[in-house]
């Protein structure tokens, strides 16, 4: 009989194994999948993980997978403090759009005066949008004890609809024919978050995504809050004990996520995806919770998982196009590398163990 | 504008059937949370629940072995949930959200040999004298045999959980797995089931999308039925009749709101598309004041060893 | 671990620099012409995605699979993801790729720049390059075609019209369609509801069977699913029109005839043109006189000597004796908008963002 024990400890070295286990179990059961559709499995799998790293076009892969990685490695991050300290917010989405839509915003309203502060200023205004958005749950749930998982999630969808009424109303190109979407901030350079090393994919939400993960890792190890947070988490009732303020908490937790998503938004709104548009969101912040924990909430290990989780989309992608893969298999093996990657993580927390018979 | 157009007996009974895919949902959603799980994968298992009752149905050309397969395959589907969160221990939130990309990858893929063909009719129930009866007729009396399932089982689960020994002890693993668990209650057991039923109804509510409400097949087309679903058992407090009210005014909310431009109404789409989630948020607001009954171990990791 | 991913990135990502493109797209000189389409749905959508997918698949049985190479992908969001996809073909050799959505137009331009040997073509946009041409139909012919019949069939002057994304083409459809409505039948009413989706087939369902409940009997439709016509065949006397594509399934009632978007021949030329090295870029707008929209079969429900209406009109948009934007008309405020015997110029049309007289409510904004 099969028990499970919980070790005293998660496993240090487990820890690393087991992503790598994930991803392999993932390959031959992906290549099943490849095989049944009347694709070459080796082929499939090489085009997804190979090529983009190592393969003839890996130097734009590369880039665009700095592009792809960063915003959910930003969002992701905040995420993590506050599933850390057992406040859920789910709603970085929402959070991402009005991030991006307060950054725009403010471009949209300079527009088209060129000045050195115009930038720097959308980056406020994008992380003020998303920390307002996260404000909501988190003071309903401070002043009204309401659950903040569903009000996260409802805002969300009232984001989106505001995101498709900014994109044919207030924030509609007036030079654009009637069409909705925005000006392209592309071709506004005092407001393009444009790569700072060309053909790097380099922009500042990337340098931004590494620094918070720093950050992160200092805050974490090193300061009181990080502490308190780890502590929330763990033990509730002895962070109580040690002082700690649970409302606090929770207005940083989600404060922090909310900025840090806004910002995210706010650097893709005017760096790559460069217009307001009722699509602009493709749903970064609900593939960055995921990416947090398949990062197992540890600041660096956000950033592999991002990047992973960036390669399975360009890698994808190129499988799509290059063996004419049906774009849902592709969701399928996502799906499946992530089922792997969370049903693994109990080797690192639990010990299984054969015994003589079940115990009660 | 031209209210008069606006027929309150037609509407209320679009309203019926606008909201019978997500009160079927939410009502499977709600026995899972009153377990104390909370599956974020509505929207994956509806959509799965979509194409396997579309593809059993067109194939055998009988809706009923449709919703059948529907429910089969939603369930199939909340089975893996299952084993990443109590076999698997894994965190409850992501393994939701992974099944939802699971599940809306895999109804993709099984169902582009389905796109464009019609699923054989479900007849309306169509009862002589009674159904012909003015305004009561038609609200009550003129639907498909979906929409009364839906709310038979509602009162099946509400009988369930209020007076039945099982329900009882579902809802008290749901308040403290580890005293449930301390009073010899097969915790684990008991959550893999209330998993399975909510794949079950997950998948009745989307079959019912595509083989009544539309009927059609199409990529994606629950279109975020799966998470209206999710918001109705809060907005519910975990309650079996605020469930259909929720239903209601949310079904209510899209009908009329669709009902309002046809009459040419001036009104913003958007705001009033935003409506139903605001006032979920209201509800919530409100609920606070009194003990809301959120199940205690809600969204916990259960193991037995804690 | 991680510093030596990071540097190694970067490290890698510099090495190789900007000159990178330009070699490659270089080398794409074989003889069969490849081709790369884009679509923003799944290719089985039933409407938008799948009628240039199967205009793309015509157009490589016409030209014969020993010509074209064909690439596509589809499910692909307008934005940074469109860019990388046309990026990704032009990387792998596509000597012509289409962007098949409004919202792929500034993604195209910027890999348009990257890449001056690869064409592009852009549908339903406005900008163009030397080596990116955009290409539109002008559905709104069709619509004239669908407006008469409707006027004619309706038997309680109610039509509804279920509206996708407030931009001109559907701006024009809707007044296209009043217009020729109105002109056969001067009760005629419409009730306009807009959805602000293309696709969303429970969404067009549930608004189908609203109109109905409202009293409309002809439901005209500018969403790609069929369900606006379940829902008229589940109701008995309405009726309704195909939209993308023929929806024959639902022929000869509810369903009485089509504006279908067929876009193969100028596939078939584009393509051709770029074997033959005379692709020049452009900006066209094509109707029915060269096919690009075309009207499915009118079905033995509409009474014969609409259906002669219905076909002379056909004839003569085709011939170009007629424009279905001709005055006298006007704005829906009142104000002149045409005068006598004048005819919209293509500007006007292209961004039309206003109803004309007699239609309620307002387009959204």
């Amino acid at each position: 009989m099969l028990r499970l024990e919980k070790r005293p400890q998660p496993s240090k070295t487990l820890s690393y194994v087991t992503p790598v286990l994930a991803v392999l179990i993932t390959m031959v059961a992906g290549g099943a999948l490849f095989a049944a559709l009347g694709k070459d499995p080796v082929v499939a799998i090489r085009t997804i993980f190979w090529d983009p790293l190592f393969g003839q076009f890996a130097f734009y892969y590369l880039p665009q997978l700095l592009v792809k990685a960063g915003p959910l490695i930003l969002i992701a991050i905040g995420l993590s403090l506050g599933f850390r300290a057992g406040i859920w917010n789910i709603g970085a989405e929402g959070q991402y759009i009005l991030g991006a839509i307060f950054g725009a915003g403010v471009a949209l309203a300079c527009y088209p005066l060129e000045a050195w502060w115009i930038f720097p200023l959308m980056v406020i205004a994008g992380a003020f949008g998303g920390f307002l958005w996260a404000m909501i749950p988190a003071i309903l749930k401070v002043r009204f004890g309401t659950n903040e998982i569903l009000v996260s999630l409802m805002l969300v969808y009232v984001a989106e609809q505001l995101l498709a009424s900014m994109s044919i109303g207030l924030m509609k190109n007036p030079d654009g024919y009637g069409f909705p979407g925005s000006r392209n901030l592309q071709q506004y350079p005092s407001a393009h978050n444009a790569e700072l090393i060309p053909d790097t994919g380099l922009h500042w939400g990337v340098v931004a995504a590494i620094v918070v993960a720093i950050l992160a890792y200092i805050l974490l190890n090193r300061h009181i809050l990080g502490f308190q947070i780890r502590l929330t988490g763990e033990a509730p009732r002895a962070a109580r004990f040690a002082g700690v303020k649970p409302p606090r908490l929770v207005l940083v937790c989600m404060g922090t996520a909310g900025a840090l998503a806004g910002m995210a938004g706010m650097f893709e709104v005017a760096g790559p995806a460069g217009q307001i548009s009722a699509g602009f969101n493709t749903g970064y912040g609900f593939t960055a919770i995921i990416v947090a924990f398949l990062g197992r909430l540890h600041p660096f290990g956000i950033v592999l998982a991002g990047l992973l989780m960036a390669l399975t989309y360009i890698g994808g992608e190129a499988a799509q196009s290059a063996l004419q893969l049906p774009g849902a298999a592709i969701q399928v093996f996502q799906g499946m590398l992530l089922f792997f990657l969370l049903a693994v993580d109990l080797l690192t927390n639990y010990r299984i163990r054969l015994t003589k018979r079940e115990t009660a | 504008m031209d209210l008069s157009a606006i027929n309150p007996v037609l509407l209320f009974a679009s309203l019926m059937v606008a909201a019978t895919p997500v009160l079927i949902a939410a009502i499977g959603e709600l026995v899972v949370e009153r377990a104390g799980v909370l599956n974020l994968g509505v929207e994956g298992m509806m959509i799965t629940g979509a194409i396997c009752g579309f593809a059993a149905a067109v194939t055998t050309g009988s809706p009923l072995v449709g919703f059948i397969a529907a429910a089969a395959g939603g369930a199939g589907l909340s089975l893996l949930f299952a084993l990443l969160t109590q076999v698997a221990l894994a965190n409850q939130v992501a393994s939701g959200l992974a099944l939802t990309l699971f599940g809306l990858g895999l109804s993709a893929l099984f169902g582009q040999n389905y796109v464009g063909l019609k699923p054989p009719p479900t007849a309306r129930l169509d009862i002589p004298v009674l159904s012909d009866l003015p305004v009561v007729g038609r609200i009550v009396f003129g639907h498909d045999p979906v929409v009364y399932f839906g709310l038979l089982l509602l009162v099946a689960v509400w009988a369930f959980l209020k007076f039945t020994r099982a329900g009882l002890v579902l809802r008290a693993v749901g308040e403290n797995h580890t005293a449930a668990h301390a009073l010899g209650y097969k915790v684990v057991r008991i959550r893999v089931l209330a998993i399975l039923f909510g794949g079950a109804c997950a998948g009745l509510g989307g079959a019912y999308i595509s083989l009544v409400r539309v009927p059609q097949w199409t990529e994606g087309m629950t279109g975020g039925a799966g998470w209206i679903a999710l918001a109705l058992v809060v907005f519910a407090s975990w309650k079996p009749w605020r469930v259909l009210l929720g239903a209601w005014l949310f079904g209510g909310v899209t009908v009329l709101q669709l009902n309002l431009q046809a009459a040419g109404l001036e009104i913003r789409a958007e705001y009033l598309s935003m409506s139903p989630y605001l006032v979920t948020i209201l509800v919530l607001v409100i609920m606070s004041g009194h003990r809301s009954g959120s199940p205690g171990s809600l969204g916990r990791t259960f193991h037995a060893s804690q | 671990m991680h510093m030596k991913k990071r540097t190694f990135l970067a490290g890698a990502a510099s090495a190789i620099g900007v000159s990178a493109f330009g070699t490659v797209s270089a080398m794409a000189q074989d003889k069969k012409v490849k081709v790369g389409f884009i679509y923003v749905g799944p290719v089985n959508d039933g409407g938008w995605s799948q009628h240039h997918h199967e205009s793309a698949l015509a157009m490589v049985k016409a030209l014969g699979e020993d010509k074209v190479e064909l690439v596509e992908q589809d499910n692909v969001p307008e934005g940074p993801d469109a860019e990388r996809a046309m990026t990704q073909m032009a990387l792998n050799g596509c000597d012509i790729i289409f962007a098949t959505s409004f919202g792929y137009m500034d993604p195209a331009m910027n890999v348009a720049k990257k890449f001056p040997k690869v064409k592009f073509e852009h549908a339903t946009g406005y900008k163009t390059a030397d080596n990116m041409a955009c290409y539109s139909a002008r559905f709104y012919e069709g619509r004239a075609i669908e407006g008469t019949i409707a006027g004619r069939m309706t038997t309680t002057n109610k039509i509804g019209y279920i509206a996708a994304v407030p931009i001109p083409e559907v701006v024009r459809g809707i007044n296209s369609s009043y217009i020729h409505a109105k002109k056969v039948n001067p009760d005629v009413e419409f009730s306009v509801i807009w959805l602000f989706t293309w696709l969303d087939p429970a969404k067009e369902a549930d608004a189908a069977r609203t109109l109905i409940e409202q009293g409309c009997d002809v439901i005209l439709q500018h969403t790609d699913s069929t369900a606006p016509l379940a829902a008229a065949q589940a109701a008995g006397n309405v009726i309704g029109f195909g939209q993308a594509g023929d929806m024959i399934e639902y022929a000869p009632k509810p369903r009485v005839a089509s504006i279908i978007d067929n876009w193969a021949p100028y596939y078939e030329e584009r393509v051709k043109a770029v074997a033959d090295g005379s692709w020049e870029t452009h900006n066209v707008w094509e109707g029915l006189s060269t096919g690009m929209v075309k009207i499915g079969e009118i079905t033995d429900a509409v009474p014969a000597e609409v259906k002669k209406e219905a076909e002379d009109m056909i004839a003569a948009i085709s011939s170009g004796a007629y424009h279905p934007f001709t005055g006298p008309l006007n704005k829906q405020d009142g104000s002149v908008w045409l005068k006598e015997g004048e005819v919209a110029d293509d500007g006007t049309l292209a961004g039309m963002t206003f109803y004309v007289e007699g239609l309620k409510g307002d387009v959204p904004s």
